[in-house]
């Protein structure tokens, strides 16, 4: 007995949903917070049963409110995405069942699970209970298909909420989120200014890229701390990940060692970046990023 | 002014090479422990208020080390959980400790960092405010306000939202724009000869029952195969053709 519980980003489900029904394979309860992307999780396959729990404390986010309302609908073994508000809710569910949460899962047989520690810098093995709660990391397990045809159960659920919003305010620019972007080009220090930062962008532009950046640059030159990646900024895994003048400090390698794909552009071949690169290329990037934003035109 | 109990782990510094053996991570090989990066914001934010601050870690007789050192910044009280082999209880179990830890404080305000170094789970706040029946705010890059209401700026879906929240609360920290203040000689010398109050779980008088699971070992990650490098942006035009052909990413 599986339920999966929904990632919703606005009014939609959030595609990582159907990664976590396909990690599983098929006889999945899908519950829906706020009854959002209801009947979208009921056409995935593997589907056998969609829960829509509306209810007023789905308005805002509030981890111990939707824990509570979504628990009576959630039995069995339950996944979330190791997003932010998917590890919320399974901590919560967790602790209120009395019962582990295992986050952030990379590899998942039966009741055999792995996850990284220490920032990649390990795995750990597991043997879970039969009611463990989980959270399975995005981009890692293959998304289930469509063509499934579940039934839509509507149910009505309130729980009180304890916090409330009071001001939302919209992101500095309109760039994709390295959390969610499946092609990252991030810059450090070795870009030498915030004047030069515009290379960068112009090429993630051509690419469909969002744009990270290393802790130095990040505190340096006063970008958000939103687009840092490593230890102390964001854990990313898109299939390609392009470091350019990024030395490869170990807590930045925290933060993208699991791409799939690595490029590093650095003038220094004895950078550590080259230690995990697929695709190392030593050169400063004032030569090779006109050179990138060529190639790609000629694709 | 409000008491706030701050949850601190000590973890491998982040530079700290990581070893495996026998199947577990070697900790007698790590050269330096160090306080969780997070968990130094959450202390941070804690000082900042002013009040009584008791700063609580659960761990080996070595973590008592960081608490003195969270003294020298100015922790009013210390408090040390043992347990020697943290990898032995599960998420439940350590929000249950921590928890009653809390409960022996009075505190009803909690800071603690996001996500641990070690474990990068982000279960013990919202696991923790679940056992004191708490609100909870995880990734706090902010804060204003007193107990009687708290602000706190942390991420929405579509960019950032303040939130206000009040005690009874947890509130988990993400890295902040706040500098961490840093010990000067008095702090140090005072941290010295504060007090640790060290206790056992079963002085705390709570039921912890048993794991939901069981550790298999712990590994290396995976070896990458070893990548291919090229001297040159000659070369960038040969990477673009592999990526589009060999790995199929572009
Ligand atoms: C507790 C803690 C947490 C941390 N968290 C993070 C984190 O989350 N993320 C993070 O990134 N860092 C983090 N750091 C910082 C980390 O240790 C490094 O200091 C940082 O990653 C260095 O950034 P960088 O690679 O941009 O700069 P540098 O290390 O200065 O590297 C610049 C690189 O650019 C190259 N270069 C110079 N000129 C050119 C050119 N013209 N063209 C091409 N290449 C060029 C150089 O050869 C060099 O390799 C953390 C540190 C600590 C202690
Ligand atoms: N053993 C511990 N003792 C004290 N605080 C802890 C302990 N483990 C975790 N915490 C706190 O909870 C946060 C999140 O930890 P984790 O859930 O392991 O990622 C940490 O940053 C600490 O603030």
């Amino acid at each position: 007995m599986v339920t999966v519980i929904a990632e919703i980003s606005g009014d939609s489900l959030h595609p990582v949903t159907a990664q976590l029904v396909g990690a599983v394979g098929g006889g999945v309860t899908v519950v829906c917070p706020g009854g959002i992307g209801a009947n979208d999780a009921a056409s995935l396959a593997g589907v056998d049963q969609v829960i829509a729990v509306e209810g007023d404390c789905f308005s805002s986010f509030d981890g111990g409110a939707w824990a509570s309302a979504l628990a009576p609908h959630c039995s069995g073994r339950v996944i979330t995405a190791s997003t932010p508000r998917g590890r919320e809710i399974a901590a919560r569910m967790g602790a209120s069942r009395g019962v582990a949460v295992v986050q952030d899962v990379t590899e998942m047989d039966g009741n055999s699970v792995s996850r990284p520690i220490y920032s990649g810098k390990a795995m750990e093995s597991l043997t879970l209970s039969d009611d463990v709660i989980l959270t399975l990391r995005p981009n890692t397990f293959a998304a289930a298909g469509g063509g499934g045809s579940a039934g839509v159960n509507t149910v009505n659920q309130s729980a009180d909420v304890a916090t409330s919003v009071k001001e939302a305010i919209a992101k500095a620019s309109e760039r994709l989120d390295v959390a969610d972007a499946n092609v990252i080009i991030a810059g450090g220090r070795g870009m030498g200014s915030i004047e030069n930062w515009g290379e960068l962008e112009k090429v993630a532009d051509k690419l469909g890229a969002a744009v990270g950046a290393s802790r130095a640059v990040v505190d340096e030159w006063g970008l958000s701390h939103s687009i840092q990646v490593g230890q102390t900024g964001k854990t990313v895994n898109p299939s390609l990940y392009i470091a350019v003048g990024i030395s490869g400090a170990i807590q930045h390698l925290a933060g993208m060692r699991s791409s799939k794909y690595i490029v590093a552009i650095n003038k220094d071949s004895d950078a550590p970046i080259f230690g995990v690169a697929d695709y190392g290329i030593v050169a400063t990037w004032e030569e090779a990023l006109p050179a990138l934003s060529d190639a790609l035109s000629n694709l | 002014m409000t008491d706030v109990a701050v949850l601190l782990k000590q973890v491998p510094d982040t530079n700290a090479k990581i070893m495996v053996s026998g199947g577990r991570v070697d900790e007698g090989a790590v050269n330096k422990w160090s306080m969780s990066p997070f968990d130094e914001y959450a202390l941070e934010a804690a000082l900042s208020l002013g009040g009584s601050i008791t700063a609580i870690t659960c761990g080996p007789d070595r973590a008592k080390k960081m608490l003195t050192d969270a003294a020298a910044v100015g922790a009013s009280n210390l408090l040390h959980v043992q347990v020697n082999d943290l990898t032995t209880l599960d998420s439940n179990q350590l929000s249950t400790i921590l928890a009653a830890a809390v409960g022996r404080t009075g505190a009803s305000v909690v800071f603690c960092g996001k996500q641990a170094a070690d474990t990068n789970s982000g279960s013990t706040g919202p696991g923790v405010a679940e056992k004191m029946g708490a609100a909870c705010v995880t990734m706090v890059s902010e804060l204003t306000g007193d107990s009687s209401e708290f602000m706190a700026l942390r991420p929405a879906t579509d960019g950032m939202e303040r939130i206000s929240v009040s005690a009874p609360c947890v509130l988990s920290f993400d890295k902040m724009a706040a500098e961490l203040r840093r010990p000067n000689v008095k702090g140090i010398m005072m941290a010295k000869k504060k007090a640790i109050e060290s206790i056992t779980v079963e002085d705390l008088g709570v039921d912890i029952g048993s794991s939901s699971v069981s550790m298999d070992g712990q590994s290396p990650p995976p070896e990458k195969p070893a990548g291919q490098k090229f001297e040159g942006a000659d070369s960038v035009s040969t990477v673009v053709s592999k990526l589009r052909d060999e790995a199929k990413v572009i």
